[in-house]
């Protein structure tokens, strides 16, 4: 089995972010980029799949800083391709640009499964793997919790609220949307990503250019604004405690 | 005959030798704090590799209570360093499986990520020097040469609570008029507790990269305010080529206790008991310049617990148990460091002494859960002077 997982990076929040002066996007200069940690997710799903039954795990990532890092460590976890993907992602990009552009992978690796992550804090226009899936005219599940696989067709389990667990069949080729893989991703140890920047080889292929349309326009980025909603319990630390107590009281918390 | 120890040879390899020494007494698995929570406790861990059975050892993930105290070590008749050699390999055998906590997993991740366990940005690593810019020089931006070089470390830079601590400290060598600076953001974790808790290889990415950094500076000697950094850059970093002299900070100023002394005018009139930081004790025989200091402060009396010196009990955040709490716990139920306060309250002190930025959280925590924080206060070193001071 062929699974292609597709990762984005994603604005790093223990950063402070910044806007830009054109008030539409964050400053890249400050901006530092990770892993979308559902993408992680994804890459988790993949192996372990691969563990369980076999098969290939071919990893695309957008040229980015920091992503030979993201690549070394998903072939340390057992990822068998790396690919970047060149092209200016830290300019002007969309879900509907990125399904694009990440497209021509699917027909070219006819992978069985593709896999990404359900979604990414700093995008505004729907789940890249729906939109993929579109493009690619075939089946997806987003808000995936889980994943087996047989005889050419995926189990993807969703979970709903209320302790709900619904099983989802998908015949293959599909694309799956993923919040959580089976168990959290994996600890990888340095020296085994050290060992994998000595071994692995990342293959580079050229995006084509961004088209942007379907996704939507942003008129203004601004930082959240404090509103009067929260309620400053003054005096001291047992007039607090003692105020506290009342509101968890009213509230029937105690 | 000279026994050969090669740089690049993994720790059980170099045990092994010594491993055939073990008379079987017992008493690294007796003298173990928490042993009793271990299915493989360190006499057993040896007896299953003599055996030949080592892999049902990492079937079990309890060497995670270990806190890599180095009490079994210093207790060990046959001189077997069985910390480093045994428990951290074995945690190392089951980090190389991705067998990993979950929370200690975040801490070793975060270090890859931004070089320090607490997941916050190296950018921020001097936000706790805000508003003593002044008394605090940086290194870098022109200037390249001190006498001293404070190596700050991770919970002394990033910990709300420890930071008041490293506030005091800062005061400290500015009162005394030392001529210091710091690496600021510069400073990467030392990775001391992450090789404890297995991390070989993080801790050799991070010795690197402490190793660049201080060699485009020139100073004297370095001073550390954690023993963990002490530690790694006294014991570890020499063997990565990483050589300077270095002393921690209550060494430093026990050396300069004449200047100090005059200084310390305010009575305390508090009991005090000090708790000997693993690091800093039992592995670095340092016990008198704490206790010096401490000694210093007027009407100050000084208590010992029942255990102390080289038989100190640990905080409980050695070895990677500061990200293994919650692992703790859930399996035990027990907190080391609430042990510890215990003790501290049996002896009538009103002051536990701390030396190392693992302890002062801890161990206020733990006052909280065991219902002392109306009796014993938890106060760094460096405070206490302080407050002797002012």
């Amino acid at each position: 089995m062929k699974t292609l997982v597709l990762i984005q990076m994603v604005p790093d929040l223990v950063e402070e972010l910044i806007v830009d002066r054109d008030g539409t996007r964050l400053d890249s200069y400050n901006t530092h980029w990770v892993i979308n940690e559902f993408d992680d997710f994804a890459l988790e799903q993949a192996v372990l799949l691969k563990e369980r039954q076999g098969g290939e795990v071919i990893v695309v990532a957008p040229a980015m800083e920091g992503v030979e890092d993201v690549l070394f460590t998903a072939a340390a976890k057992g990822a068998d391709l790396l690919i970047r993907l060149n092209g200016d992602f830290e300019g002007e990009v969309n879900n509907h640009s990125l399904a694009r552009q990440f497209f021509p992978f699917i027909t070219q690796l006819k992978p069985d499964l593709i896999l990404t992550g359900v979604s990414a804090h700093h995008r505004h226009d729907g789940a890249l793997g729906a939109l993929i899936a579109a493009l690619a005219d075939l089946p997806y599940i987003g808000y995936v919790a889980g994943v087996t696989v047989t005889d050419g067709k995926a189990v993807a389990r969703k979970e709903y609220p209320g302790g709900i667990i619904c099983e989802m069949e998908v015949q293959l080729p599909a694309v799956l949307g993923i919040q959580s893989p089976d168990t959290p991703p994996r600890y990888v140890p340095i020296s085994k990503i050290r060992q994998a920047m000595k071994t692995a080889q990342i293959e580079e292929q050229e995006a084509g250019g961004a088209d942007l349309s379907g996704g939507v326009a942003i008129s203004r980025l601004i930082q959240p604004q404090a509103s009067g909603h929260a309620v400053m319990l003054e005096g001291d630390l047992d007039q607090i405690a003692e105020k506290l107590v009342a509101i968890f009281k009213e509230q029937g918390v105690l | 005959m000279v026994e050969m120890v090669t740089q690049e040879a993994p720790p059980l390899i170099r045990t092994e030798e010594k491993l055939k020494s073990c008379i079987q007494c017992g008493d690294c698995s007796s003298i173990c704090p928490v042993g009793y929570l271990m299915d493989f406790p360190p006499s057993k861990i040896i007896s299953a590799l003599r055996a030949e059975i080592y892999p049902r050892v990492l079937s079990s993930d309890s060497v995670w209570f270990c806190v890599a105290c180095s009490a079994c070590t210093a207790v060990c008749p046959a001189q077997i360093p069985v910390t480093t050699g045994l428990m951290t390999r074995t945690k190392e055998e089951l980090l190389m499986e991705g067998r990993v906590p979950e929370e200690l997993k975040k801490a070793l991740e975060s270090t890859q990520r931004y070089g320090n366990p607490l997941g916050e940005s190296p950018r921020k690593r001097t936000d706790w020097m805000r508003g003593m810019e002044d008394r605090v020089p940086l290194l870098g931006n022109g200037r390249s040469e001190t006498d001293i070089l404070w190596y700050v470390g991770d919970y002394a830079s990033y910990h709300p609570r420890v930071q008041a601590a490293t506030r005091a400290l800062a005061e400290l060598l500015h009162l005394l008029g030392v001529n210091f600076a710091i690496l600021g953001n510069e400073e990467y974790s030392d990775g001391d507790s992450q090789r404890l808790a297995g991390e070989q290889g993080l801790f050799e990415m991070l010795a690197e990269k402490n190793g660049r950094v201080l060699k485009k500076y020139r100073f004297n000697k370095i001073i550390t305010t954690d023993p963990h950094a002490y530690n790694a850059l006294k014991n570890e970093y020499p063997r990565l080529g990483i050589v300077y002299p270095v002393q921690h900070y209550t060494e430093f100023l026990a050396e300069r206790l004449e200047a100090l002394q005059p200084l310390l005018r305010k009575p305390l009139g508090s009991t005090i008991t000090y708790h000997d930081a693993c690091y800093l004790g039992r592995v670095n025989k340092i016990y008198e310049a704490p206790r010096a200091l401490l000694a210093a402060i007027p009407e100050a009396t000084l208590v010992e617990m029942p255990h102390y010196g080289a038989n100190s009990l640990c905080c409980g955040g050695g070895g990677g148990g500061m990200w293994l709490d919650g692992f703790h716990w859930e399996k035990a139920r027990t907190r080391l460091s609430e042990w510890r306060i215990k003790e501290a309250s049996s002896v009538g002190a009103n002051i536990l002494a701390v030396a190392c930025p693992y302890e002062t959280p801890r161990f206020e925590d733990a006052v909280k859960t065991t219902g002392k924080a109306e009796e014993l206060t938890v106060k760094d070193i460096s405070e206490l002077l302080l407050d002797a001071i002012r």
